[in-house]
């Protein structure tokens, strides 16, 4: 994975709280069996209408947001499903940053692993967010900041491992292999091994 | 017991662990499992007991084993089934399964070929022991109390049930179990959901997870593992136990847990895959000591006095949206999110939702399709039809189940009735399959999620428990089955 330092872009904002991962990529196109191409059914239910159509009244598909790489989405962004195609179809479209006032666990913990970076920001910086889509921002993972354009900055927290990994582009399964002789030693003590 | 501030820090936890010295059913697991503690720069390591596969979300972690040339850690610990993508229609004559496309059929061979090349058990299709993994697990006796327990599949927790440590999991986290039996983790919180009292005739495991998820909201355990406890617990069966660790999820928890009691332990006897003979004895000794201590704290803590509890179904668009099924359709008035809902829904505020017509009734899914589910769904079926004009399926969790059901003459109970008699699998609870419902159709469902086109896209959904769905399907129209059964 390449390493991450910053991400500038403009914001794309679809302001609705509990998005879940349904939502995000519906069931039906999960029979793949690679990661790639799903940035084309990313929010497919909202994106497009019943005969395939975009629907214009939908973010994604108003001019101006293309560019967009920074999505700032309502609170408790990616609940239900575990499935990881929710950051891949994101990341496949384009975005490279999620900015919420709070993540579902498991939908945290795979974007990150992906390279997808999750902000959680304070309310009144979220509402200052939603009331102006577009903006020009900038996250920078070293510091922990999210700038806007009045200059105004804000720290976020992230789990400094995954931070550690994202800044280094390291893999996490390079890490647990190499903790080898620690699981070998756990794995003697095992009523069931 | 004592109890926590409500919104405890993380920082607060060692000190007040170590104050009582007493630890909660997680803590124990949790601690068990550590091959190496988390500090601030590292999760820890934890191992993983028992990992749960299925087609869907495996591919593309076996094709990281492939281009890693990484071999499966510990395949003894790795079990696969296929449920998601399979169709629920029986084998034609010549014993052919036809699938809904060919890249769904793609799904499930590649499976078939990832298992038998890293050496993992699969119960296949065609296998009397296949079906929804999380309806598996347990009745195979795989799931134990204790264990750590994960699956690439957010309906993980229904193992919690047992005691055991159990979570959804991403696909790169699959791949990394696969080559390392371990998964990183910070240490989540501890939330008691407090449960007393008896259930009232009529009101199921299904009404009481639905009544917490609308207590706490679909966020309300966002970062923590639930631990259900009290005396409605107690006197749960496992199989509404595992109802109601299965929804966990849906209120954003981490996992879900109840302590192992000789209800657990009397379940896993002489199960295929359990311990037996002094293995079971050592075994239960070990589980005997897993509950809470009696001085146990946790981060956050609320109550629900269960016997007033009415049957519970869902209104809107997410599994929180919950109200009595008596009662009137909130106001949106404050709530936009709510109101959007009720757009989606074709509902209106205030209005009630009994007698609201339905196209199609869902029995199924991890939540609610073990035998115990169908013989209740049954009971109002029998001397009974499927109203005019509604479709209705009936899908077992299991093979298991659906042998059990037919062996009890469920099945010709439901056949009967004008119900469809499927194969197992999960089906219309996600839609992937072919199972699931056009646009604008409206679906009373025994499932989990009533999420947005989560039952086929333009899809309206319900969520109830069995004897909701089973009266639903013989009047047409959403019917409280103490209507139609009584209330004694």
């Amino acid at each position: 994975m390449k390493p991450i330092r910053v991400v500038e872009s403009t914001t794309v904002v679809l302001p609705n709280a509990n998005v879940d991962t349904d939502q995000i990529i519906p069931a039906r196109f999960l029979t793949v069996t690679t990661r790639h191409g799903l940035g084309q059914r990313l929010f497919a239910d909202w994106r497009y209408d019943k005969e395939g159509n975009p629907r214009p009244d939908f973010v994604l598909n108003q001019e101006n947001t293309r560019e967009g790489e920074v999505l700032v989405a309502g609170d408790n962004f990616g609940c239900g499903s575990s499935r990881e195609h929710a950051p891949w179809a994101l990341l496949d479209y384009g975005f490279r940053a999620v900015v919420s006032t709070r993540f579902a666990d498991i939908f945290r913990s795979n974007a990150l692993k992906n390279g997808l970076l999750t902000v959680v920001v304070d309310e009144e910086t979220h509402r200052a967010l939603l009331a102006e889509p577009g903006i020009e921002v900038a996250i920078d993972l070293e510091a922990q900041t999210l700038r806007l354009p009045n200059g105004k900055e804000v720290t976020f927290p992230i789990d400094a491992f995954a931070r550690f990994c994202l800044l280094n582009g390291k893999d996490e399964l390079d890490f647990l292999l190499e903790q080898e002789s620690s699981i070998a030693e756990h794995e003697k003590t095992l009523p069931l091994s | 017991m004592l109890s926590a501030a409500s919104t405890g820090k993380g920082d607060e936890k060692p000190s007040k662990a170590k104050a009582t010295g007493s630890r909660t059913l997680f803590e124990k697991v949790w601690n068990a499992h550590l091959v190496r503690p988390e500090n601030q720069d590292t999760p820890a390591l934890l191992y993983v007991d028992l990992h749960l596969v299925h087609e869907v979300t495996s591919p593309q972690a076996f094709d990281v084993l492939r281009q890693r040339d990484l071999r499966v850690r510990r395949p003894e610990r790795t079990v696969a089934t296929m449920d998601h993508s399979t169709p629920t229609s029986p084998p034609g004559a010549d014993g052919r399964i036809v699938f809904l496309d060919r890249q769904a059929e793609s799904q499930v061979r590649q499976l078939e070929r990832n298992c038998q090349e890293f050496g993992i058990r699969l119960y296949p299709l065609g296998s009397d022991r296949q079906g929804i993994v999380h309806v598996i697990g347990p009745e195979l006796g795989l799931t134990q109390p204790g264990m750590t327990i994960v699956c690439g599949d957010s309906h993980t927790s229904t193992h919690g049930a047992f005691g055991a440590l159990a979570f959804g999991i991403g696909t790169t986290e699959v791949g990394h179990v696969l080559a390392s039996q371990c998964l990183l983790q910070r240490k989540p919180q501890t939330f008691a959901i407090r449960l007393d009292g008896a259930l009232p005739v009529g009101v199921t495991a299904k009404d009481l997870i639905l009544a917490v998820i609308a207590k706490i909201g679909v966020h309300g355990g966002t970062g923590h593992v639930l631990e259900y406890r009290g005396s409605c617990v107690r006197s749960l069966s496992m199989e509404e136990r595992m109802t109601v660790c299965n929804m966990s999820i849906e209120a954003g928890a981490r996992a879900g847990m109840m302590a192992p009691d000789d209800v657990t332990f009397e379940y896993l006897a002489d199960r295929p895959l359990a311990p037996q003979g002094p293995a079971w004895d050592e075994a239960l000794a070990r589980w005997r000591r897993l509950p809470s201590d009696s001085e146990s704290l946790y981060d956050r803590e609320v109550s629900l006095e269960v016997s007033t509890l009415e049957p519970m179904i869902t209104y809107g668009t997410n599994p929180g949206m919950a109200i009595p099924i008596g009662s009137p359709l909130p106001d949106t008035e404050r709530d936009p999110a709510v109101e959007k809902a009720l757009q989606y829904m074709g509902l209106k505020p205030g209005q009630p939702l009994l007698g609201h017509p339905v196209d199609v009734v869902f029995i199924g899914s991890c939540t609610n399709a073990r035998i115990s589910d169908l013989r209740l769904a049954a009971n109002v079926f029998k001397g009974r039809k499927v109203a005019s004009g509604v479709r209705v399926l009936v899908v077992s969790g299991s093979q298991q189940v659906k042998k059990q059901a037919e062996t009890e003459g469920l099945d010709r109970i439901f056949r009967e009735a004008g119900a469809e008699w499927r194969e197992p699998g999960c089906s219309m609870c996600i839609a992937m399959n072919g199972d699931r419902l056009e646009p604008g159709q409206y679906a009373v469902s025994t499932s989990n999620r009533n999420f947005e086109g989560r039952q086929g896209s333009g899809g309206r959904t319900f969520l109830a428990s069995p004897l909701t769905a089973a009266a639903t399907a013989v009047t047409g129209r959403i019917t409280d089955a103490r209507e139609i059964l009584g209330r004694s």
